[in-house]
């Protein structure tokens, strides 16, 4: 997708503004919250489990490319192949270019964030393939022509009137001219669409949430049904996915899901958990013919002994935006790109360049949420702060906010002139308030324009305890 | 050089000192020992106990079940919950022997096929190769006998799980399927934990997305196959 990550501040004014959105974005903050903080009282293993799955990631991600040889050589062991491409433009490529293998017209897709993140969808229909999304959720935003606003979850800014108009703006073309009112409903009518392309597909692309080096499997992890579907009725099943996703062996990816829909939705397991490995066998009456895995680095592998490579621990369960208090204001689409919340404030610099993404950084008040229920304990917050120091460094960061940070940091490596500049602001600030308010502050109208900005008493913490020190003596 | 060689190499690179990195014959006896790395205590326990802590899961994520004591009974309990539903009596039956050995002759009415599903099919008995108590979750696998369309495509799918074949945990099942199959692993193997479901539209539960509306476990006590 187009990224609009530089202009985080007016996507987050326009956000603020938008009334349905903060309906929407209500409920994420309640349900899921709730969910996760339930599904973990329920295993009193939880966190150890969550130890557990850190030292599974931080073993492979050290012997990566042992475990990604190990899988490639089992998935072609079972008559299976793996494309690696290094760029977002090379696994779109390959991925049309196996279209075409088989004179696809249309293509279904399961839910994955890397056809996001090399803008799959558009490629694919400007070159003759049409793509249909299958998770209800990206099928509405799919009609909506939106990029997804949540990692599981993409039509979560969406309200139950805005899907009904849809699909009533959508749906005539096949005879359904009634406008909806029930949820129950409008998943009926879609999955009836829907049932048709799945059977009419040549191909079907999914994305994987794990690779299983032992096996030469891809996982799925779903609710719905859709993806398996998509990847057992065409003639011709294609997983795109990213060097990030392999583990070791059953066992490993065992106790991963036992994390993961805890964290993401809050339940037990989801619905379906799908291990695909190769073609359909002799015999087989269904399964595809063929299977390809279209395996991306993107960048990934430069994180590789940097301070930022906790990153590539991450599984996509949605858990830190689920709780951010940033993402529960703006939603997902201010972020501007693909992978939104901390998690994308944290990732986003990676594949967009920090001179595009800057901001996503600064869009956190550190309050830590993420971090202590990230069930791969990333450490988000350090990351961003690891983001902000660079971007200072590196200039990118303009000139004023660079400016002021530099004389404030002057400023408080002098305690003399710290002193000072304190005591002047106390008194300035004093003089300032009515009944101990300031109501507006020259350049600090931010503040001000919402709520008070308490007044200081006039005097500093410093001068108040030298006082009481000498009163003391 | 090809994309795959750079990153490989940019790989090697990268790790060749990173802690935590062990040779490659460290990593592959690591995978061959399999040892779990962390059992929770709901996935411990045997027999009776694990039947009912697999119903008990199970029937938390919408799925229904009925315990029955031999393969005789089998085709009355299927016919128990069509009617319950007021579904038509014809079912899709998985290609293998121990479903198409069913004896359907005490219920006349119900049309039986085997094979794949076909889009019309709305429902189909399927034979899963083990339970897994934890979480009330089934595994299946793909196979001649065993195609797994039939737990996608029909509308209510009803299941075949002998009572021996649940597991406590994840890693217990994987270990039996590792014992049955060897080195000629299926194509697909899927775990399944409730009915099809989506909360794509405000957060509400809707069940029945695109795989099936209804999931019903049929527990058989004792799976052995009466002769003649």
């Amino acid at each position: 997708m187009q990224s609009t990550a530089f202009d985080f501040e007016n996507n987050a004014h326009k956000a603020l503004d938008d009334a349905e959105l903060r309906q929407a974005m209500a409920r994420v903050a309640t349900n899921f919250t709730g969910g996760r903080a339930a599904a973990a009282a329920r295993l009193p293993e939880f966190e150890a489990l969550r130890d557990r799955a850190v030292e599974i990631k931080n073993h492979t991600i050290a012997n990566l490319d042992h475990y990604l040889a190990l899988f490639e050589r089992n998935v072609e062991k079972r008559g299976g192949k793996v494309h690696w491409c290094a760029t977002p433009r090379e696994a779109r490529e390959t991925i049309l270019s196996l279209c075409r293998q088989v004179g696809a017209r249309t293509v279904t897709k399961g839910k994955s964030m890397i056809a996001e993140e090399i803008a799959l969808n558009p490629f694919l229909a400007e070159n003759g393939v049409e793509p249909i999304e299958t998770d209800l959720g990206e099928y509405i935003i799919q009609l909506a022509d939106e990029p997804p606003s949540h990692i599981i979850g993409p039509a979560v800014h969406k309200t139950k009137r805005q899907v009904a108009d849809l699909f009533h703006e959508h749906h005539r073309k096949y005879g359904k001219e009634k406008i909806l009112t029930e949820g129950g409903d409008m998943v009926a009518e879609a999955r009836e669409i829907l049932r048709q392309k799945f059977l009419d597909a040549d191909v079907g692309i999914t994305g994987a949430n794990f690779l299983v080096a032992e096996t030469g499997s891809t996982i799925i992890v779903t609710n719905e049904g859709n993806g398996d579907l998509t990847q057992t009725l065409p003639q011709m099943h294609i997983v795109i996915s990213a060097i990030d996703k392999v583990v070791p062996n059953l066992e490993d990816v065992s106790t991963i899901l036992r994390v993961l829909a805890r964290s993401a939705t809050g339940q037990e397991m989801s619905v379906y958990t799908t291990f695909s490995t190769g073609p359909r066998r002799d015999g087989d009456l269904d399964g595809p013919g063929q299977f390809h895995v279209v395996l991306l680095d993107n960048g990934r592998s430069g994180l590789l002994g940097t301070e930022k490579q906790d990153l590539l621990r991450c599984i996509r369960c949605g858990a830190c935006m689920n709780h951010c208090p940033v993402y529960h204001a703006v939603g997902g689409h201010a972020y501007g790109w693909v992978y939104p919340g901390p998690i994308g404030a944290a990732i986003d610099p990676v594949f967009l360049g920090l001179e595009e993404a800057r901001h996503l950084p600064q869009a956190s008040t550190f309050c830590g949420k993420c971090e202590q229920v990230c069930p791969m304990r990333i450490p988000l917050p350090k990351i961003m702060r690891h983001w902000r120091e660079e971007s200072f460094e590196r200039r990118v960061t303009p000139v004023v906010p660079r400016t002021l940070m530099e004389a404030w940091a002057f400023v408080a490596r002098h305690p003399r002139l710290y002193g000072l500049g304190a005591r002047l602001a106390a008194r300035i600030l004093k003089a300032l308030g009515r009944d101990g308010k300031i109501v507006s502050l020259p350049l600090g109208s931010g503040w001000t324009d919402g709520r008070d900005f308490p007044a200081p008493e006039g005097r500093t913490f410093q001068e108040m305890w030298s006082a009481r020190r000498g009163a003391r003596s | 050089m090809t994309a795959r060689d750079r990153l490989f190499a940019n790989l090697g690179r990268a790790l060749a000192m990173a802690p935590g990195r062990v040779s490659p014959a460290e990593a592959a006896a690591r995978l061959d020992r399999r040892t779990p790395n962390l059992i929770p205590d709901r996935a411990q326990g045997s027999g009776e106990e694990l039947v009912e802590r697999f119903v008990q899961w199970a029937e938390r994520v919408q799925a229904t079940t009925a315990r029955v004591a031999t393969l005789a009974d089998v085709p009355a309990a299927a016919a128990d919950f069509l009617n319950r539903h007021n579904l038509p009596q014809r079912l899709r039956l998985a290609p293998h022997p121990l479903i198409e050995g069913l004896d359907w002759s005490s219920r006349p009415l119900i049309e039986v096929a085997s094979g794949r599903a076909e889009a019309h099919d709305l429902s189909s008995l399927a034979l899963a190769f083990a339970g897994i108590a934890e979480t009330g979750t089934l595994m299946l696998h793909s196979g001649p006998q065993t195609p797994t369309t039939l737990n996608f495509l029909p509308d209510n799918h009803i299941v075949l799980l002998p009572a021996r074949a649940i597991a406590g945990s994840y890693e217990a099942a994987w270990a039996r399927l590792r014992a049955a199959f060897g080195d000629d692993w299926p194509r697909t193997v899927n775990l399944v934990t409730g009915p099809s479901r989506t909360a794509d539209i405000e957060q509400e539960l809707i069940l029945g997305a695109h795989g099936p509306r209804r999931l019903h476990i049929i527990i058989v006590d004792d799976d052995a196959r009466q002769e003649g």
